[in-house]
């Protein structure tokens, strides 16, 4: 019975992405198309292109720049969001221009910050990183200050809780399931923004040996790029649900008992 | 209704001095003198929810307010809390004048789902305005204990609101305010949200705390069984614009239980006659305006 | 503690609606202003050299070099190709998206089967696809198509499999015992409740659509506005590169109310209204 669920699990989980690699596998097994090299080679290719000096020249640099960028977005995307969120007028001033700067798609910050900056060092990246993931959490965040429930509110009024005993303990954690919402869309903003900050340019980097390869026509190892890029995205994701589950028990819970789960 | 003592059914026209109970004044914990609450938005016609309040309540006192749906009860008791600020007249809160939510005042809202952090657990929910005080510790435990006992919860202390029951949500905000030692409780329509029986518990929790603890309450509710049920006092309040209709001394035993005080012929006769007064308030009756044949409002 | 760090004070509920109404004109007033305070600021940062104006020209130079382009054919042909652009690749996004989802969303079987391979490919950013659309299509609008197609598929999926997930139970039970065929459940028991969803959906996708759009032709240089910035910011003609990322930030924030508009129009008859799910 148990071995019967488990074995269930397994194919419901693993059953199609093993399909679709096997029919990769097949169908491009034979293939001379230059631009779809069989998935074999791919594979062997891989350990050959992603070596550690490689990793370390190439990939923990731009995952660097996207942390460090990453983290000043998260930083002062609450700072200010929870400003502008406590202050009606602040918020009612700075409204249409926070509209218009998130609207702006953040690729096209590229030019603009290369004006500043230059685009060969890591100031740009970061810069471009920062100002593209920043817009989505300070919104959010403004977002969820204000949809804070009045209720809460009269009681850490009524309790005099104390200003930053309220910032910490009320309000914070009010907007927090709002706070992650931007921060999620973030994460992925950020990831564009780091492959295409380095496409400008003499540069390294994940994104810009990706690009060199396909430029240089070396396919397999272009692809490798793409299916190395792709783990990232996806580890990140993970990583960033861990962290969200952990952070953010208490809502999950609430939410499923409310859904009557 | 000559078994009905009326303590006093004031007069409230604009202007009339508001004298004080007679008590001594160590004696009042929670005075309300003249107090007027009037919405006014820019561009918009004025909103006059309170016309006139004066009363008091001694120190270990349980009170009741009721009035007909709309009578402002919501609207007082934020004023008295501080949540409100008064277009005129003062709430006085062991000889100082409230503004802005007064030290040694605690209060239990209606919304109990709401009023309590689902970020926290429930012990921590308690102790929040504990750490605010700044209670050492080992006394904040200690605290938290006699608490959660009190309201019969020692089990569900590391547990978060959300997982509790309506009725144990509410025993949480209660355990909350306690704690905290107010000396004085000011609870709206907090059992209006639970079930018939749920409610008859926790009136009897209320009923416990206040002989045990020797705070004074402020009860407000729409429910007239309740209020008699609960009450040394209840304070009537007329509809719109709100003033005093009268204020009804329960005399009805200590001890009571939901069994025998319901079904005592003098409770009965205390609900009917508060009764009495709802319906003619939302008659319109009103005791500022002595033609009462008239009424103001549909 | 005279100020509350809290929002506005609390006000009592009967008399919300009418702060709500005369507060947001003022709002709308401050708005006018902040606008005004950047634009002023930015010109004098500039004017006064605190920022190099070759970097950051003055806003009325922007704005001069943004008249310029009106008059030019050029500019209304890529501001043309980018809306094209964007838009035939969020309705062939909506339109799979729906599909799929539907069909994926109606069967238990389905939406477990499939459920790791989308928590897969969903994270998975699109501009690692960019090299591979270089090698096929070069700088063709087929390259940003498949781009706008990805990034926005998996938004759109996402939603719609919240949406048929969320039927009422009793309802298709209704409808079930009521003997309805399939397709008439489709339409009128699931639908209905997958709409909120889709219309979520339609403005998660169109903002994403809009980033991927301009992303191709601003890097791999497929004709349209982002490809003109690259070129006006590479020839050194800084005012109107700042111009046509304005062209853009306006684009988008049409975008945005025209979703925002949209998914008001579907949800007023809906009971709750819904912020977005994962």
């Amino acid at each position: 019975m148990n071995a019967a669920r488990l074995a269930r699990r397994a194919f419901m989980l693993l059953g199609l992405p093993l399909i679709l690699l096997a029919f990769w596998w097949v169908a491009s097994a034979s293939s001379t198309s230059p631009f779809w090299p069989p998935l074999q080679t791919i594979l062997e290719t891989f350990p050959k292109t992603w070596t550690w000096d490689r990793i370390v020249s190439d990939v923990l640099p731009s995952l660097a720049r996207l942390g460090i960028g990453y983290a000043l977005a998260v930083v002062v995307g609450i700072v200010a969001g929870t400003a502008i969120g406590l202050m009606p007028r602040l918020r009612a001033l700075s409204e249409p221009v926070l509209e218009f700067f998130r609207a702006v798609p953040p690729p096209v910050l590229v030019p603009i910050i290369a004006l500043f900056a230059g685009y060969t060092g890591w100031l740009g990246k970061i810069v471009t990183i920062a100002l593209g993931c920043l817009w989505p959490i300070l919104l959010n965040t403004v977002e969820g200050v204000r949809g804070l429930e009045p209720v809460l509110n009269d009681t850490a009024r009524s309790y005099h809780l104390s200003r930053w005993r309220r910032l910490v303990f009320v309000v914070l954690p009010g907007a927090s399931p709002r706070i992650f919402t931007g921060a999620r869309q973030a994460l992925s903003i950020g990831v564009i923004l780091m492959v295409i900050s380095e496409l400008f340019g003499a540069n390294r980097g994940l994104g810009a040996a990706i690009v060199q390869f396909q430029r240089s026509f070396a396919i397999p190892q272009m692809w490798t790029g793409i299916i190395l890029l792709g783990l990232i995205g996806v580890l990140l994701a993970a990583l960033f649900k861990v962290v969200e589950n952990r952070m953010l028990a208490w809502y999950v819970g609430q939410r499923q008992i409310e859904r009557g789960e | 209704m000559s078994i009905i003592q009326t303590v006093r059914m004031r007069s409230a026209a604009a202007g009339a001095p508001a004298a004080g109970a007679g008590a001594g004044d160590d004696a009042v914990a929670l005075d309300l003198r003249g107090v007027q609450k009037t919405y006014d938005t820019p561009g918009r016609p004025q909103v006059e929810a309170i016309r006139h309040l004066d009363f008091s309540i001694r120190r270990g006192e349980l009170v009741c307010v009721v009035g007909p749906s709309g009578a402002g009860k919501t609207t007082l008791l934020r004023s008295i809390a501080g949540l409100l600020d008064l277009t005129a007249g003062e709430v006085v809160l062991d000889g100082r004048v409230v503004s802005g939510p007064p030290e040694g005042m605690a209060v239990v809202f209606q919304e109990y789902g709401r009023s309590l952090f689902p970020w926290m657990t429930v012990r921590q929910n308690i102790e929040l305005p504990l750490k605010e005080k700044g209670i050492a510790k080992a006394e904040r435990r200690a605290k938290i204990d006699r608490a959660l006992e009190e309201v019969g919860l020692t089990e569900a202390g590391e547990q978060h609101p959300w997982q509790l029951s309506g009725g144990m949500q509410q025993r949480v905000a209660i355990a909350r305010a306690i704690a905290f030692e107010p000396s004085v409780l000011l609870m709206d329509e907090p059992f209006a949200a639970v079930d018939a029986q749920t409610r008859a518990e926790l009136e009897d929790l209320v009923r416990k705390l206040w002989k045990d603890l020797g705070v004074t309450v402020l009860f407000v509710t729409h429910d007239i069984d309740e209020a008699v049920y609960l009450g040394e006092r209840v304070i009537v309040l007329s509809n719109r614009p709100t003033v005093l209709m009268e204020d009804v001394r329960v005399d009805l035993p200590a001890e009571r239980d939901q069994l025998t005080t319901r079904s005592d012929p003098h409770f009965g006769e205390l609900r009917g006659h508060v009764y009495e007064l709802i319906q003619q308030a939302k008659r319109g009756v009103r005791p500022d305006a002595p033609a009462a044949s008239s009424p103001q409002e549909a | 503690m005279t100020t509350t760090p809290t929002a506005a004070p609390p006000e009592p509920r009967a008399a919300r609606p009418r702060t709500r109404r005369s507060g947001r004109r003022n709002d709308a007033w401050l708005g006018v202003l902040g606008v005004l305070i950047v634009l002023a600021g930015a010109e004098l940062l500039s004017r006064t050299g605190i920022v190099n104006p070759d970097f950051l020209p003055p806003v009325t130079e922007m704005y001069a070099s943004l008249f310029q382009l009106l008059g030019e054919g050029s500019f209304w042909e890529s501001l043309w190709l980018t809306v094209r652009g964007w838009a035939v690749g969020l309705a062939a996004a909506m339109a799979l998206g729906i599909v799929v989802g539907f069909v994926i969303g109606s069967s238990r079987f389905l939406r477990e089967f499939t459920s790791s391979t989308v928590e897969f490919l969903r994270p998975i950013p699109s501009v690692a696809l960019i090299p591979l659309v270089v090698l096929m299509f070069g700088t063709k609008p087929a390259s940003a198509f498949l781009l706008v197609l990805y990034a926005a598929f998996w938004q759109v999926l996402v939603q719609v499999l919240y949406g048929v997930a969320d039927v009422d139970p009793v309802a298709r039970d209704t409808a079930r015992s009521y003997r309805f065929g399939p397709l008439r459940v489709a339409r009128s028991v699931i639908y209905p409740t997958a709409l909120p969803y889709i219309m979520t959906a339609f403005r998660l996708a169109a903002a994403v659509a809009l980033i991927l759009e301009i992303t191709a032709e601003l890097v791999i240089g497929v004709p349209g506005l982002g490809r003109d910035i690259g070129i006006a910011q590479s020839s050194g003609n800084v005012p109107a590169t700042y111009a046509l990322v304005i062209v853009v930030g306006l684009i988008g924030v049409a975008v945005n109310l025209f979703a925002r508009f949209v998914e008001r129009k579907a949800l007023w008859w809906h009971p709750s209204v819904r912020s977005e799910v994962a």
